[in-house]
């Protein structure tokens, strides 16, 4: 039901949002959903209005198979999200106040608010994609995560979970849940799982198979994702070829078209949708640069990095490492440890950010040939002067890239 | 040719939340740098402790996984390298655990290693996390730079020394002084990781195995320790430490 106190909150909020983008302050998603918020905390609730909704939340990936599933519903009509990475319940309130009209939604949401706006928005389906170590100066350890999501998925009226049934902190967190749909989506980061969740012994791998002697284990998956085919749960095989790189992606988007069944959308219908998506908000732009192809992956986290150094193709020899260390970023830059950079040896890379320096002493150690330049589009000019480059960016180093390539495509623009 | 240096990486997958495992890639290069042949021996958790590494090395890790280590440790495995002098480093929660007692995640007590006469229990307050800065002039290794990010508050017995006096930051938490050293085991909870942003440590370890050493180029390591130290010392100036916040706020 949407009281006078929302309609008056939404409308300052719509109000400050339209100022903010006026002054190029921003897009406004951000401070419009506070003010909405500030005015009427109840705002995500009014906002959401009984639509039929599914949330997306995991460390890795939430941009990726949020939109994967937006294009798999829109097969049934329109979808609201929330575009443009504001996944806070801010970022939800002003995405759901401004598109009013489609039925249906689909939210990516921050991990540690997953919570909060169950309790505000009463989903249908939880996609629930992985969890490894990220900005542990603000989270501290990755098992507190997965407990706040235990907690808010138990219950009678709990939404259905789709859950990555290859991490054990997922299948933890997941399996208090009344209704859980289970999906062999990979995980190729193993670190934070080593102890059992619920236990605290030792986890045991075999090949694909995991399992603890408490008696949590991998459970059986009705979804698969191997290679570049996804098996749904009548057994039969789909081939996709994504137009985004990665393994990771073929997982993401088994869990994108697992949820998107419970919508009715056949996993053939789902999955051809995917197909025709070629970069999330600037993540996997090809573009050029100074003459040279270049391609943008974000990679925030060890298990993120580990996953975007498998994308650069063998045959790319310039790389560009851009790492900062803000609040969005995690302050401490010390899992630049936890990432096979070795796997570098061979190319050049050029060193860049607000923690260039932190990233050159790691390349050296990883016996990466490499120069250091502090200003990101410097250094993108000095890769891309030897030919095609990676660049593999964390979080507010990214955007910074994305303004850096948007600017030279605007320059070409206006000369040609 | 001679064998190659071993450097033990203990349990890194429950003791290398933080990104310290890189200290024992900092280790192995920096004697190959020198032509010394070395090799880093990650030891799983249901590995045994190999008894003949040259030197050993434990990490941070979250409290569950305290508990596991201490209960492989408790074979005296680790005890006997000790004792036979054999160099370690220990961060953070490697650090809580080789003393006598550690907090566990439901606030108890437990018996720890015993290799360190120290006894952690809570920070009054909030989490430390920040950077941390450590003179350790004494240990004739200088000013150590790195970043923090614990709840533990350590307190040193007689039989301990601190590694160093607190610039910036937090430390132990107690007597404004950062780590251990005790025998050959050195302590801390500098994160960053800790040998690769205070080389000089580094090789203060290196020579109890090898000996003098000679030169490398740590020209890089240099430019990152000028950065951190100023980030360290104009954050000391404000705020002592930037406040854990719980994950159940608008950020």
């Amino acid at each position: 039901m949407t009281s006078a106190r929302y309609a008056l909150a939404r409308a300052a909020g719509s109000a400050a949002a339209a100022l903010s983008r006026i002054t190029r302050q921003g897009d406004g998603t951000t401070v419009g959903g506070r003010i909405t918020l500030a005015i009427d905390p109840r705002a995500l609730e009014h906002a959401a209005g009984g639509r039929d909704l599914a949330l997306v939340t995991g460390t890795n990936g939430k941009t990726t198979t949020r939109s994967f599933l937006v294009a798999a519903l829109e097969t049934l009509g329109p979808v609201v999200s929330n575009a443009g990475g504001a996944n806070l319940p801010s970022g939800l309130t002003a995405a759901l106040a401004r598109d009013r009209a489609p039925r249906r939604g689909v939210l990516e949401v921050d991990e540690p608010f997953v919570p909060q706006v169950i309790e505000a928005v009463h989903p249908r389906a939880v996609t629930l994609l992985n969890l490894s170590r990220d900005q542990l100066d603000r989270y501290a350890e990755v098992r507190r995560l997965a407990g706040i999501w235990r907690d808010a998925l138990t219950g009678v009226a709990a939404p259905t979970v789709i859950a990555n049934c290859d991490d054990p902190l997922v299948v933890w967190a997941a399996s208090a849940a009344p209704d859980i749909v289970w999906v062999a989506a990979g995980q190729r980061w193993h670190d934070d799982t080593s102890v059992c969740p619920e236990c605290g012994g030792v986890l045991s791998r075999s090949g694909t198979d995991w399992s603890s002697t408490c008696g949590l284990r991998r459970p059986v998956p009705s979804w698969r994702a191997e290679g570049s085919t996804v098996t749904d749960p009548q057994g039969q095989g789909h081939d996709v070829t994504l137009g985004v790189p990665g393994a990771v992606n073929v997982g993401n988007a088994a869990l994108a078209a697992a949820t998107a069944s419970l919508w009715g959308v056949s996993a053939a219908d789902a999955l051809a949708a995917m197909t025709s998506i070629r970069t999330v908000e600037g993540r996997y732009l090809s573009t050029s640069y100074a003459g040279s192809a270049v391609r943008l992956l974000l990679a925030k986290n060890p298990a993120g990095w580990t996953e975007a150094l498998t994308m650069v193709p063998a045959e790319r020899q310039q790389v560009v490492v851009a790492v900062n260390a803000r609040a969005a970023d995690g302050r401490d830059p010390s899992w630049l440890w936890d990432v096979p950079f070795e796997q570098l040896a061979g190319r050049r890379a050029v060193a860049t950010g607000e923690r260039s320096r932190d990233v050159a002493v790691r390349l050296r150690y990883a016996g990466v040939d490499h120069e250091r330049i502090d200003d990101p589009a410097a250094a993108l000019t000095a890769a891309a002067r030897l030919g095609p480059v990676e660049v593999l960016a964390n979080y507010t180093a990214f955007q910074t890239y994305r303004k850096v390539v948007r600017g030279a495509e605007t320059r070409v623009g206006r000369d040609g | 040719m001679a064998d190659p240096v071993r450097i033990a990486l203990v349990f890194p997958a429950v003791l290398g939340t933080y990104g310290d495992s890189g200290n024992a890639v900092v280790l192995t290069e920096r004697l190959r740098w020198r032509g010394i042949a070395a090799e880093a021996v990650p030891v799983e958790i249901d590995q045994p402790l190999p008894q003949q590494a040259d030197i050993y090395v434990l990490g941070g890790g979250e409290d569950s996984a305290q508990a596991l280590a201490v209960s492989k440790l408790a074979d005296g495995s680790l005890r006997r390298a000790a004792d036979r002098g054999a160099p370690m480093l220990a961060v953070c929660a490697g650090f809580q655990i080789l003393g006598e007692t550690w907090l566990d995640g439901h606030g108890d007590v437990s018996p720890g290693l015993g290799l360190i006469d120290c006894r952690t229990d809570r920070l009054e307050g909030p989490r430390a996390v920040g950077e941390l800065l450590v003179d350790a002039t004494r240990e004739g290794v200088g000013v150590l730079t790195g970043y923090e990010n614990h709840g533990g508050r350590t307190v040193l017995g007689p039989a301990a020394r601190p590694l160093g006096v607190v610039r910036s930051g937090v430390g132990n938490g107690a007597a404004t002084v950062d780590g251990a050293v005790q025998g050959s085991v050195v302590a801390t909870y500098l994160h960053g990781p800790a040998l690769a942003r205070n080389p000089a440590l580094a090789d203060h370890l290196l020579t109890q195995v090898v000996g003098s050493l000679t030169p490398v180029d740590d020209r890089e390591a240099a430019e990152l320790r000028e950065e951190r130290l100023r980030a360290a010392r104009s954050a000391g100036r404000g705020m002592r430490r930037r406040q854990w916040r719980p994950p159940a706020r608008d950020a």
